[in-house]
């Protein structure tokens, strides 16, 4: 079993809204002191894939980034996390190419990759939130795609796919080559890798292609706003006066703040 | 190629999400001067509905949709929309919807966005409006390419009146070609009663510092019943497996809006209020006074939830008597 991983780098989205600023000219945020990390639901991916060769031994893991020079720190955290082997595509174009355009780089670095049973990526990115790169991923290769994955088993030849809905889950059965986009789910927390293993990642091999080494218009993945663009980003500014209930003791201040659920849920 | 085509999965009903994808629908196709068209998908259930809005109804309830199915369905949305030529292709914010929009976008050779707040044609062009950056900033993105195929966060957008005259209802007739590469097997609610968090009028929710399955049982479980409220999480407590993950509310859980939110031990990061934008009135219950969710709270109360919660029983016990 030939797994593929897509991992995204991203600015840490974790970084406190009072601290987030954005450039509204570039239209993009402002990198400021914040990390740059892996998305969360990509490392949700690799988690996944992991587990699943665990039961299935001898399937390899690829993990591939399309980004700036720096994901490769998100490449090398997946091999220290063991996946086998890593690719980068470096962009050295628009810093935010919309969603056709990274599936496009992403489908043409995967065939030249080789051929993969399952490809894997997050649902959506932390930054941008676009949730589309494993959908569009899938009808650039031709093929199906099952999406909000938080768990995969192998059943004989076929995947058993185990992914949430609005109202609970449902189990699919897939015939690979299949693309899944992975949701959080409390079995797929991502591992933290031993610091050993993160200084041996730093001696393994990791293949790095540009956009000229794809089989694809190169420039128009550097102008990467052919499917869409951003035209105007801010950040809105919508702030309530909390009214921190009054009272001496915590038993006065519970009435006061009952009497306030009391007011907003009588009239229901 | 001009008009407005939404989509809906007739499973659904005719909840408070259609009605908005309805409306979007209707002053998007206004503001064109062009017809508003509904495809029903799975059974003819809303369409007698749906025809009070639209101009045309067209359903799809061959027995091959009658179960969704991601690729046959996908397969039939991409016949129906060549046939359409619509300009627009709005859809509610459901799983399935959210799976198809961006595969439907590239079969169309059309453009793709999600989560859609505002949607508007500026010339040409269809401007969507949605939070990004985990809901600490918006944006405005232009599709380049038509059709525009957009999934909308539908509960915030108001309805639609009803027409005049009723629209005219159709039956799509076609082949639809089945695709057997991926097949839904099995099937599994597990939603708080009949009722949905997304048309919950009450929410009581908590976060990381609940501390365990054990106080969303003994605490929040009660003061929920009391309230005749539903019960969520913030994606902490929904990772911790504490609550299961339907309970989950924010830029990746579910976007709700009440008419009181109560966040219990909620920290209140922008991922998670992201899913709470549209709560009439949002109230906390958190130890740390510099907790962001105070920001956007209308009233709250710095305590810890374990002495607070039981107190708070007692007092709406004794006021609502």
């Amino acid at each position: 079993m030939n797994i593929l991983v897509c991992l995204k780098q991203i600015l840490d989205p974790e970084v406190p809204a009072r601290d987030f600023r954005v450039d509204t000219v570039r239209r993009e945020a402002e990198r400021g002191s914040a990390n740059l990390v892996t998305n969360i639901f990509c490392e949700n991916a690799l988690e996944t894939a992991l587990q699943f060769r665990e039961r299935a031994p001898g399937a390899k893991i690829t993990a591939l980034s399309y980004g700036a020079p720096t994901a490769e720190d998100s490449l090398r955290k997946a091999l220290a996390m063991k996946a086998d082997a890593a690719a980068l595509v470096v962009g050295d174009g628009q810093q935010n190419p919309d969603p056709l355009t990274t599936a496009r780089v992403l489908a043409a670095a995967i065939r030249k990759l080789g051929t993969f049973d399952l490809v894997m990526v997050g649902r959506e990115a932390g930054d941008w939130g676009a949730g589309q790169t494993g959908g569009l991923i899938a009808e650039e290769l031709g093929l199906p795609c099952v999406s909000f994955v938080d768990r995969i088993e192998s059943a004989g030849g076929r995947l058993r796919l185990r992914r949430q809905t609005d109202s609970g889950w449902e189990m699919l059965e897939a015939e690979p080559p299949v693309v899944v986009t992975v949701t959080n789910d409390e079995h797929n927390v991502p591992r933290i890798p031993k610091v050993r293993d993160v200084m041996m990642s730093y001696r393994q091999p990791l293949t790095q292609w540009t956009l000229d080494d794809l089989d694809i218009n190169a420039d128009e993945a550097r102008a990467g706003n052919a499917y869409y663009e951003v035209v105007e980003l801010f950040v809105p500014q919508k702030e309530t006066r909390c009214e921190f209930v009054a009272g001496d003791t915590l038993d006065e201040k519970v009435e006061a703040f009952a009497k306030r659920i009391v007011e907003v849920t009588s009239a229901l | 190629m001009s008009d407005v085509v939404i989509c809906l999965f007739a499973a659904a009903g005719f909840d408070k999400a259609a009605q908005g994808l309805t409306g979007a629908g209707r002053r998007l196709a206004d503001s064109l001067g062009v017809p508003l068209r509904a495809v029903v998908i799975g059974a003819d259930a809303l369409a007698p509905e749906l025809a009070r809005f639209c101009e045309t109804v067209v359903v799809a309830d061959k027995a091959e949709l009658a179960q969704y199915q991601p690729e046959t369905c996908l397969n039939a949305l991409t016949r129906l929309c060549t046939e359409l030529r619509p300009r627009a292709v709005l859809f509610a914010n459901d799983t399935y919807s959210q799976e198809l929009t961006p595969r439907l976008a590239h079969r169309l050779g059309g453009s793709a966005v999600g989560d859609g707040v505002e949607v508007r044609f500026e010339r040409e062009a269809l401007r969507v409006v949605r939070q990004v950056y985990g809901g600490k900033a918006q944006a405005v993105i232009e599709l380049k390419r038509a059709p525009a195929v957009v999934w909308l966060r539908a509960r915030s957008f108001a309805p639609a009146p009803p027409r005049a005259q009723s629209g005219e209802i159709t039956r799509a007739e076609f082949e639809v070609q089945a695709d057997a590469r991926t097949r839904v097997v099995e099937r599994v609610r597990e939603e708080q009663g009949e009722s949905r968090l997304e048309e919950a009028r009450v929410i009581v929710s908590g976060g990381r510092g609940v501390g365990g399955p054990e106080g969303f049982e003994t605490e929040l479980k009660p003061l929920a019943e009391q309230l005749g409220a539903q019960l969520a999480a913030s994606r902490a407590a929904c990772d911790a497996g504490w609550v299961p993950p339907t309970w989950q509310v924010g830029q990746t859980g579910k976007k709700v809006s009440p008419e009181l939110y109560l966040a219990i031990a909620i920290t209140g990061a922008s991922q998670h209020m992201a899913g709470i934008s549209e709560a009439k009135t949002i109230a906390a219950i958190n130890t740390d006074p510099e907790a962001p969710i105070f920001k956007h709270c209308r009233f709250g109360i710095i305590a810890d939830y374990r002495e607070a919660v039981p107190l708070l029983r007692e007092k709406l016990a004794a006021l609502r008597k």
